[in-house]
């Protein structure tokens, strides 16, 4: 280890973080993950919080079901109502699709080019810690009277002080500006690991279509997070210190946060979709036994989405006024984006056929993506029409809508995810039957709770009421609708069960079990820490099928003996292997921002300054610290 | 030390580009959005003001463009540092590095005697959407300038304690690139909130 010096500032306490550092690097229990800055170790972390977070939204949204199950119930309160519908969205968006993106591009995307970590590991490990705090800061509202009860979306004047007091909104302004910087972090990580840290051969279009959605998807985060930051910002200003910036008496407009949010927001929805199509872009490909149809088409499609989706915003804000010029050039835009999402939809149905397809559990989730995506898709053009939104505006045809798309294509997709790449991670397959009964359970719970919100917003039933009268024609389909959500809840337990059965005994897996196409099934399973004993050498697309396999005159696979085989003497060659060191700076420099948040939000500056003092020694201390040793 | 990474675990990456440097030009996009959005907002709100002071009310445009001068220097001055850096040449090196950050200060301190004025005039972040889009928008351009100011800083002691040279370069020409970038933000400012309005006016 190179010892430097660090004198001149509290060397006292910075010595003793060196040397619990050096005791960490051979540490076994907890303290070894709060310290790692191993990608696998960091992408499990965020799996597991964001897969909690699923449960406490997934809990509101029964609250929610329940309290409009019948007319006139009283279940929740209007206030814990509006509560529970801003935090069940927030939560979903922010903490739980982000994060589980996340979780899969820290596990995924160096194995599958062939590196060794991220380019940034730390920065890495400062992502999740500042998305933990984010999280915790978010939900620790409710003991300071009450949490965001805005809408995710958070409309000004209506959060403004004068009609919203009380210190929900500052939570919710604060704590989704503590995840923006999470995500940009990451953004800017994923962009240098996949441009930087390719392994020798993998070129950009040899890369795994996942691996590309991530690049593409840390682009959006980090042009579209700005732009929310300062809505953000502007909202907080108006909050804590009299800025007029939504303030209609002194000339403010709700437009300007309605630009600002939706110019963030429509990309978002392609932060969230993007990694799911990645995903599928992967499972498809393994369980019909062929290459990915036109891979360039799925690649520069995705490319294409990214681009439109900053032109479309205004189709969230037809109805705002801005005149028939603005809406029937935003709705053109609106249609053409939805071009290049059908060319991927014809690419993954080109993939499939003629395929050698084994339906496993990863590729019914994937399939259920492909289609509950495309009914979104369709219900999204309907969007675009803007004299058919006047008409569904602020319907739950609309909650129907994204929900189709976010829940019936980005958490499928996620879930196809998880069962496709967890032996990878654990070193077990898990059980195949419960599988197939949570996949079968939850597209039938998912195809119950959301095809009667279709009738009820064409029955004229709006969004984000509490509570409605007897008579409307809206009762039974929202008791079905309530039916449903509950069996999706009792399908998430299947999933529960079955992650607790194959922890205890769950069958082994060995290094490949579907007979995979990409890099990361050809290194034992679990990885170990080095990933990859030697650095591949890539000769084409899905190199690793390659090695297994050769076409004969018709095309078909014909195994290579030995094909794929490990080289041997890994272990011995892995000892010189030298990986990043852990660092406890990043925990520190992260926990300085929910500090500084609850200073502002209880106008008690002592401690916003504690907080920056915290945030600054962990990024001096983060900065000053021998990097490998 | 982070530039043992550089040189250790990053001597070749699949563009040539260094890491930092790509994930620093990354940062400054983001950032692009960032000042981008504010401007806008700016621009929005101009002239929507109800009531005063309105920016002619305010504004000491020769001062303004004195403290923005020293800014620009500053760029100069960096640019030396990071020439000096790469050449080795460590004492001219910190003695520009100490002059950026000087001629930040002198240009922070301009700002907070600006604000002070304007408040003394009665325009503050709730007077009307002009103090409100004003003050946000300069103020966290000087943010920015401040954690410039504080990299610079914590360069010159590095440097003092032998810890920043020619190897090591990157991390002087890293902090440049983004010093520049919040000087050509303020390019912007000074043009489109300053100057736009006594243009447009013919004054």
């Amino acid at each position: 280890m190179a010892q430097t010096t660090f004198d001149g500032s509290p060397v006292g306490v910075l010595e003793a973080l060196r040397q619990l550092r050096r005791q960490a690097a051979s540490y076994q229990g907890i303290w070894s993950w709060i310290a790692t800055v191993d990608h696998k170790r960091i992408g499990i972390m965020y799996g597991i919080t964001a897969f909690l977070f699923f449960l406490a939204g997934g809990v509101e949204a029964l609250a929610i079901r329940l309290q409009l199950a019948r007319p006139g119930a009283q279940v929740l309160d209007q206030e814990v109502y509006n509560q529970m519908f801003t935090m069940h969205g927030t939560t979903m968006i922010f903490l739980v699709v982000m994060p589980l993106s996340a979780a899969f591009f820290n596990l995924i995307v160096p194995l599958q080019i062939g590196a060794r970590d991220v380019a940034f590991p730390r920065l890495n490990a400062f992502s999740y810690w500042t998305f933990l705090m984010g999280g915790i800061f978010l939900y620790s509202s409710i003991f300071f009277g009450g949490a965001p009860n805005g809408g995710w979306f958070g409309y000004a004047p209506l959060t403004e002080k004068a009609f919203n007091p009380g210190h929900g909104i500052d939570f919710w302004a604060l704590g989704l500006q503590i995840l923006g910087i999470s995500s940009l972090a990451s953004g800017f990580n994923f962009i240098v690991t996949i441009l930087n840290m390719r392994a020798p051969g993998m070129s950009l279009l040899r890369m795994p279509v996942f691996t590309w959605m991530t690049l593409v998807t840390s682009f959006l985060i980090i042009f579209a997070m700005p732009v929310l930051a300062v809505g953000l910002f502007e909202l907080s200003f108006d909050r804590l210190f009299g800025a007029n910036f939504f303030n209609p008496l002194k000339g403010g407009t709700p437009l300007l946060w309605q630009h600002l949010f939706w110019l963030f927001g429509h990309p978002e929805v392609y932060i969230l979709i993007l990694p799911a199509m990645g995903i599928v872009s992967e499972v498809l490909p393994t369980f019909a036994r062929k290459p990915l149809f036109g891979y360039p088409f799925v690649v520069f499609s995705g490319i294409a989405i990214a681009f439109m989706s900053f032109g479309v915003w205004v189709h969230h804000m037809y109805t705002t006024g801005l005149g028939p010029v603005a809406n029937s050039a935003f709705g053109v835009s609106t249609i053409l984006i939805a071009v290049p999402t059908g060319v991927k939809i014809f690419n993954w149905l080109g993939t499939l056929w003629g395929g050698d397809i084994r339906f496993k559990t990863p590729l019914l989730f994937a399939l259920g993506f492909i289609t509950m995506f495309v009914v979104g898709g369709l219900t999204g053009v309907t969007h675009s029409m803007v004299p058919s939104d006047y008409q569904q505006q602020d319907t739950y045809y609309v909650v129907a809508h994204f929900h189709q798309v976010l829940f019936g294509g980005a958490i499928f997709a996620l879930f196809a995810g998880i069962y496709y790449w967890f032996p990878k991670f654990t070193g077990k397959l898990l059980d195949e039957r419960l599988g197939q009964l949570h996949f079968w359970l939850m597209l039938i719970g998912f195809n119950v709770t959301f095809q009667p919100m279709m009738i009820l917003g064409l029955l004229g039933m709006p969004r984000r009421i509490q509570t409605y009268p007897t008579g409307m024609g809206w009762d039974l389909w929202n008791m079905i609708a309530t039916v449903g959500a509950f069996l999706i809840a009792l399908s998430v337990l299947v999933f529960i069960i079955n992650v607790i059965i194959t922890a205890r005994r769950g069958q082994r897996a060995g290094a490949d079990p579907w007979d995979g196409r990409t890099l990361e099934w050809s290194i034992p399973s679990p990885v170990p820490p080095y990933n990859f004993a030697r650095i591949p050498l890539v000769r084409a697309r899905d190199d690793f099928w390659h090695q297994k396999y050769r076409e004969d005159e018709a095309g078909r696979p014909i195994p290579v003996v030995a094909g794929g085989a490990h080289q041997e003497h890994e272990e011995e060659h892995a000892q010189h292997i030298h990986m990043p060191s852990p660092s406890f700076f990043p925990l520190i420099a992260a926990m300085g921002f929910p500090i500084i948040a609850y200073g502002f939000v209880l106008a008690d500056y002592a401690l916003v300054a504690a907080g920056a003092v915290v945030l600054l020694f962990g990024i001096y201390g983060w900065a000053l610290e021998p990097a490998s040793e | 030390m982070a530039q043992r990474t550089h040189a250790v675990e990053h001597l070749e990456t699949s563009t040539g580009l260094d890491n930092r440097k790509l994930a620093m030009w990354l940062f400054l996009a983001s950032e692009a959005l960032f000042f981008g959005s504010l401007i806008a907002t700016y621009l929005l709100y101009r002239g929507q003001s109800t009531e005063g002071p309105y920016p002619s009310d305010v504004f000491n445009i020769p001062f303004t463009s004195v403290s923005s001068f020293i800014l620009l220097m500053s760029s100069t001055t960096m640019a030396l540092a990071v020439g000096a850096a790469h050449r080795g040449r460590l004492h001219q090196m910190r003695t520009w590095l100490l002059c950026t950050a000087l001629l930040g200060i002198s240009f922070l301190a301009g700002q907070a005697f600006e604000f002070t004025e304007f408040v003394h005039k009665g325009l503050t972040l709730s007077t009307n959407l002009f103090g409100s889009s004003f003050y946000l928008l300069t103020g966290f351009h000087g943010a920015h300038v401040s954690v410039g100011v504080l990299i610079l800083l914590s360069l010159w002691v590095m440097a003092l304690r032998g810890r920043i040279g020619q190897h090591n370069a990157l991390n002087v020409e890293l902090a440049g690139l983004y010093w520049h970038f919040v000087d050509i933000v303020w390019i912007l400012i000074f043009t489109l909130v300053y100057l736009l309005d006594p243009l447009a006016e013919g004054r």
